[in-house]
């Protein structure tokens, strides 16, 4: 598994090679092998997000599916984080409720959306229902499992000190589970651009993933290309923001 | 030893069992001694005694089964006001800094920052860590850590410090060193300590009685008072003809159990 240290120069090198190679063989084969109808290429897709972005469409696109994200992220960060550490440590009602929390995990969330939409109309309540109920799981479990798994002699050494239940969860609880959450939001993040997207699949007039149903409707295949280039951007950027946060958060390791 | 002033520490025909039914796990069998206030009692056994968990019943962490168990006066109901627990792994924040983690008691009673940082200073001074404030643990040598596991417990100022097995995974000179640091900052405050140890020598060196226990389920099978002058050498006090007595002594109490387990065990 252990690969030989490498520079970092050498690592980026390697990257760009891997990506112009992956790029350059769909360019080059598109149109030219096969109709660049079904995969189009990356030079107009590239054009298409430029020309979104000139006439304004990308950002209008793009705020509404961020809006939802983002809020549902949040959302059902803090929400799942918040059940889980309160029934991580509620003893013996954990043991009561986890099963159903089992049970509505296993439901396909995607199913909702429809559900979602009766219940909040195709405005952004829905949407951020749709992230809220993919993400919250997530942060649900890993909480639970942080809490589970902080270090019981720190738990001890706090009742030592006869700490109430508000000091034992700010200096030891969420410190503990930082790590945990961190990963939550690492995954919430994928999970949430889905749960945008395919809520407004489902039915929106505005959003990236309205975009692409737009232009799936046409046989635009340059439009889902562009729409799903944008996603992308969305997750890659957020994910630096995280792991950047993370460094902070961490530094003590 | 005061006589007939009231013990800080009392126990009576204390029991601690795990489990029920048949999967019963006694862990301490009719415990019965006392600590008076200001006294250092060493307790030594072998691995899986339970010398551990009576200590963790003093501090209020396990459930007593049966017995009685009496704290500052008080019958042990939860973790008991002015008991300061040190743990074998330092249970330090990884978190926090050096500065945070010794204010962590002053910050739960309420103390100011002001007031509180000035405390820290002097409590870090006292262990000889000046300087490492803004560290964290991790940058730390096991015995810093364990100087920091000591200014915290100093911070929260307890009437009876309960030490469980505190120096245990530092290598032999470090040991002696922060053993020798111990012992003098506990002669300056004179507190009650009860020091759960399986080094026999650390205990005479520090302790004024050594409590014998036996292998589980734990008694305490023979007591011996530490008649060394202080304030001692934690050093060369291992050299006075007395040390060797007395450590012959407990050594023959606790292999004569160790031998007599094993056999117990293979047959």
């Amino acid at each position: 598994m252990t690969a030989a240290p490498q520079s970092k120069a050498s690592l980026w090198i390697g990257r760009l090679v891997v990506g112009v190679v992956l790029l350059g063989a769909w360019e080059f084969t598109s149109g030219r092998f096969y109709n660049d109808f079904w995969i189009s290429r990356p030079s107009a897709i590239l054009a298409r997000v430029g020309d979104l972005a000139a006439s304004g469409d990308l950002w209008f696109n793009l705020q509404t599916t961020l809006e939802e994200t983002l809020l549902g992220l949040a959302i059902g960060i803090v929400g799942g984080t918040a059940f889980g550490v309160a029934l991580a440590s509620s003893g013996r009602f954990s043991g009561w409720i986890y099963p159903y929390v089992m049970a509505l995990y296993s439901l396909p969330k995607v199913a909702l959306a429809p559900l979602f939409v009766v219940w909040f109309g195709i405005a952004l309540p829905s949407k951020v229902a749709m992230v809220t109920s993919l993400v919250i799981f997530v942060a649900f479990y890993n909480a639970y499992e942080g809490v589970r798994n902080i270090d019981p002699d720190l738990l001890d050494m706090m009742k030592t000190y006869r700490a109430n239940r508000a000091a034992t969860l700010s200096w030891v609880v969420l410190p503990s589970i930082a790590v945990w959450v961190l990963t939550s939001i690492r995954l919430g993040i994928g999970l949430a651009l889905i749960g945008s997207v395919i809520a407004e699949l489902v039915g929106a007039n505005r959003g990236i993933g309205y975009y692409i149903t737009k232009s799936a409707g046409t046989l635009d295949t340059t439009g889902i290309f562009a729409g799903l280039f944008v996603i992308m951007i969305v997750a890659i950027a957020l994910e630096a923001i995280v792991s950047a946060g993370e460094r902070r958060l961490l530094r003590y390791r | 030893m005061i006589d007939g002033a009231p013990p800080m520490i009392a126990l009576r025909d204390v029991r601690i069992a795990y489990g029920a039914g048949i999967r019963t796990t006694v862990a301490v069998e009719r415990a019965t001694f006392a600590v008076a206030a200001g006294e250092f009692v060493a307790l030594v056994g072998p691995s899986g005694c339970g010398k551990s968990t009576l200590l963790k019943a003093i501090a209020g962490l396990v459930p007593v089964t049966s017995g009685e168990l009496i704290v500052d006066g008080t019958a042990v109901r939860g973790v008991p006001e002015r008991v300061g627990m040190v743990f074998q792994n330092d249970a330090l924040l990884p978190w926090k800094t050096v500065r945070e983690n010794v204010r962590l008691p002053l910050a739960l009673r309420g103390l100011g920052r002001e007031e509180a940082d000035a405390e820290v200073r002097r409590l870090l001074a006292i262990v000889q860590l000046e300087g490492f404030e803004s560290f964290y643990p991790r940058a730390l040598s096991g015995g810093m850590r364990k100087r920091v596991a000591l200014a915290r417990a100093l911070a929260y100022d307890p009437a009876t410090f309960l030490m469980d097995e505190p120096f245990g995974p530092l290598d032999a000179l470090t040991r002696m060193r922060i053993g020798r640091e111990f012992l003098a900052i506990w002669e300056r405050v004179g507190k009650s300590v009860v020091f759960v140890t399986h080094d026999v020598e650390e205990a005479i060196a520090l302790a004024d009685r050594v409590l014998v226990m036996s292998a589980r389920p734990g008694r305490i099978k023979a007591e011996y008072a530490i008649d060394l002058p202080r304030p001692r050498d934690y050093e060369e006090i291992r050299f006075a003809p007395r040390f060797h007595e007395l450590q012959r002594e407990i050594w023959h109490a606790l292999t004569g159990e160790t031998a007599l387990s094993e056999t117990v065990d293979a047959s």
